[in-house]
């Protein structure tokens, strides 16, 4: 059963022109500008003078820079572009105990990532983002959303030393997200983000992936919007069981195929909120408004306007950040005037068109 | 009386100075990967590489040495990734593996090229005079599994000449005691009833190449029954099952319902889970799958991880390496123990 997906209104804008609002907003990463990678080479480098004050202020600005960046994009909500962070489950495996590092790992060529091992059972300490969303929220003046990767993924990429089977460590993880979630609520979050790439290379998993998020609602209150993003794969493999899923919003990467599995969620039953991709998080060049626009009413076709939300395909980081920005403002752009459209009556809802009639 | 013996199926994960000086030479995008014509800079690194690996298994005591396939950035699409007859597509999954290859699309005649037989030629020079050489290859079936092919036109003709290429390659190859050939797709998506003869057949054909022991080496999946039998068919050393992932149940009772080669190959060490085993239990092991065969006894028995090792980072990749080579002492000392008292 999806949660509570009317609690989106609390984000349209104050004063919003149009009747229709499609709830704009991102992934989560974003490429770091030039200056902090070269600040992180000075930190990591003994040899240099640049310590932990020095880091933590080109952190802080860094975060500032993009979390206005986003907002010049017009975004209903905000991200800090994951900043302080390099990579989505080594940065909360530094946080959990019970993971160890090893060493560098391959994914492939050349590209290698520090998978880390779970040598006992895992557990909380400190809070791992509640600093993070307080300093985006007192820089935002939208409301930001938290993108928190999910206890599959956390448990499925990493070396299980520990556990007897990678389910039971995903269910522990999952109740520690659920103590972070509710760390954050209490912050003042209201848009949390669960990042499970994990599922779509194990999309048989999807059970296990329903039960965490079972354990990671637990307890939070409605108004607190639970978005699921999962990316490139074969969501027929985990469509329609996402439709029992404890969430409000399921995003999705359709626009790198050319939105060829949009038949897959368009048989009238998709039951959360909808968060499609319209823009590509993978080609440099930015798609045009009116590409865009085409490609929000793909997601027309498997809900009406109130259940629709409009994101890039995936995280921004590996574009030019050019390209990153001129993608978040066309989405924008191609949100407002799709909104304007479904005003005037001039757009076609398949969704809404295509529903049964109700019986008498 | 079995002769344990203690080696690996290679494809070793690269030493952590070479993966930060590779990326700097290569580059970290799909153009970047190795097309068999790298430069000399490139070149110097793969073959310190190659001496640092070999060095390890020599130190850890291991009964064969492999090359350790540093240079394979395609994993076992390696030998048709670096082919002039072959173009490569995008970037695809490597089994079930958060691991990704570049597709091999076979656009035109495979003749063999020897960009194998030249590593294990460089590999030769590192060896001490009671060393053994283990060379490894993706068997036919696994390799014609992991390609496109866009030239031959139909899956047996491509198999065919897949079987031939790999052929080629083995006669080139300097003097070894052991040649693996890795077969996972053999288990994983099992040939089916159109292909099962063939693919034996091919085994057979590369195994014919050879003097050397040959050993075909499964692992993520037991055996599909059928096409178990038709392996049995092929004149090798041996079969090597994986006691870590697949179900052993169904690996047993393949080999105890149509019996096996008079060699084993047993993958008891967990390749893809940092956790390292200790020497006695994996001696255990050993143990224990001989007295699940009742009606074989082995000539010898190789002691292996159940699959490649470059999932793991170095430091237990090397802690492996060693407790294969103890284990194996431990139960060749068992095995003496037993005989004497017989």
């Amino acid at each position: 059963m999806s949660r509570n997906p009317g609690n989106r209104e609390q984000f349209r804008p104050e004063g919003h022109e149009t009747d229709h609002f499609l709830l704009t907003t991102v992934v989560g990463s974003y490429p770091k500008p030039k200056w902090l990678n070269r600040a992180r080479d000075r930190f990591e480098d003994d040899d240099h003078q640049f310590g932990d004050a020095e880091w933590a202020e080109a952190t802080d600005d860094a975060c500032r820079v993009i979390t206005h960046e986003h907002e010049r994009a017009g975004l209903d909500t905000v991200v800090d572009g994951e900043m302080r962070r390099e990579e989505m489950v080594e940065f909360f495996a530094e946080r959990i105990d019970g993971y160890e590092f090893n060493g560098p790992v391959k994914v492939w060529g050349h590209n290698y990532f520090d998978k880390p091992s779970v040598v006992e059972d895992v557990a909380y300490d400190e809070p791992w983002l509640v600093d993070e969303f307080a300093f985006v929220d007192d820089v935002a003046t939208r409301p930001v959303k938290v993108p928190i990767t999910g206890p599959y993924t956390l448990a499925n990429w990493a070396f299980n030393e520990s556990y007897p089977d990678d389910e039971a460590l995903a269910y522990d993880l999952a109740d520690l997200v659920n103590e972070e979630i509710e760390k954050l609520v209490e912050a003042g979050a209201r848009y949390i983000q669960i990042d499970e790439p994990a599922l779509a290379t194990t999309p048989d998993d999807h059970a296990i992936v329903g039960e965490c998020l079972e354990r990671i609602v637990a307890d939070i209150p409605d108004e607190v919007r639970i978005g699921l993003h999962v990316c490139y794969g074969d969501y027929s493999r985990v469509y329609p069981e996402i439709n029992d899923y404890p969430i409000d919003e399921f995003d999705v990467e359709l626009c790198n195929d050319d939105y060829e599995q949009i038949e897959t969620f368009a048989d009238g039953e998709f039951a959360p909120d909808l968060a499609l991709g319209v823009v590509d998080a993978h080609v440099a060049e930015v798609e045009s408004v009116e590409e865009i626009k085409a490609n929000i009413e793909q997601g027309l076709k498997v809900v009406p306007p109130e259940k629709l939300t409009v994101s890039p395909d995936c995280g921004l980081k590996l574009l030019p950040r050019e390209a990153a920005y001129g993608k978040m403002e066309n989405l924008v752009q191609a949100a407002r005037e799709v909104e304007q459209e479904l005003d005037a009556g001039t757009i076609d809802v398949p969704a809404v068109g295509d529903v049964a009639p109700a019986d008498d | 009386m079995t002769d344990v013996v203690a080696t690996t199926p290679g494809l070793y994960p690269l030493p952590d100075w070479a993966k930060g000086e590779l990326s700097d030479l290569k580059g970290h995008q799909k153009h970047d990967l190795i097309d068999g014509a790298e430069g000399a800079a490139v070149t110097d690194v793969y073959d310190d590489v190659r001496a640092e690996v070999v060095a390890d298994q020599r130190e850890a005591g291991l009964g064969r040495i492999v090359e350790g396939q540093g240079r394979w950035d395609d994993m076992l699409a390696h030998p048709l990734t670096v082919h002039d007859s072959v173009e490569t597509g995008g970037i695809v999954r490597y089994y079930d593996n958060n691991n990704f290859y570049r597709d091999p699309r076979v656009v035109d005649d495979l003749a063999a090229s020897g960009d194998v037989a030249a590593e294990l030629t460089a590999a030769t020079a590192h060896l001490g005079d009671d060393d053994a050489l283990q060379a490894v290859l993706p068997g036919p079936y696994t390799l014609a599994d992991l390609a496109t092919d866009e030239h031959y036109g139909d899956e047996a003709a491509f198999l065919d000449a897949v079987g031939e290429f790999l052929a080629g390659e083995v006669e080139a190859f300097p003097a070894h005691e052991t040649l693996f050939l890795l077969e996972p797709s053999f288990v994983t998506n099992a040939p089916d009833d159109d292909l099962n003869e063939l693919a034996s057949e091919t085994i057979d054909r590369v195994a014919g190449a050879t003097d050397a022991d040959v050993v075909v080496q499964t692992y993520w999946a037991a055996f599909e029954e059928k096409a178990y039998a038709h392996l049995m068919d092929a004149d090798v050393d041996a079969v090597g099952f994986d006691f870590v992932a697949a179900d052993r149940e169904a690996n047993l009772e393949c080999v105890n319902e149509l019996g096996t080669k008079d060699d084993i190959a047993l993958g008891l060490v967990d390749g893809q889970n940092t956790l390292v085993e200790q020497p006695e239990t994996v001696a255990e092991r050993v143990d224990w799958v001989d007295d699940q065969i009742p009606a074989q006894e082995f000539d010898t028995t190789y002691v292996t991880p159940n699959t490649e090792t470059f999932y793991l980072p170095v430091n237990k990749h090397k802690a492996k390496l060693s407790v294969l080579a103890e284990a194996a002492g431990i139960a060749n000392a068992d095995v003496a123990e037993t005989e004497v008292e017989a």
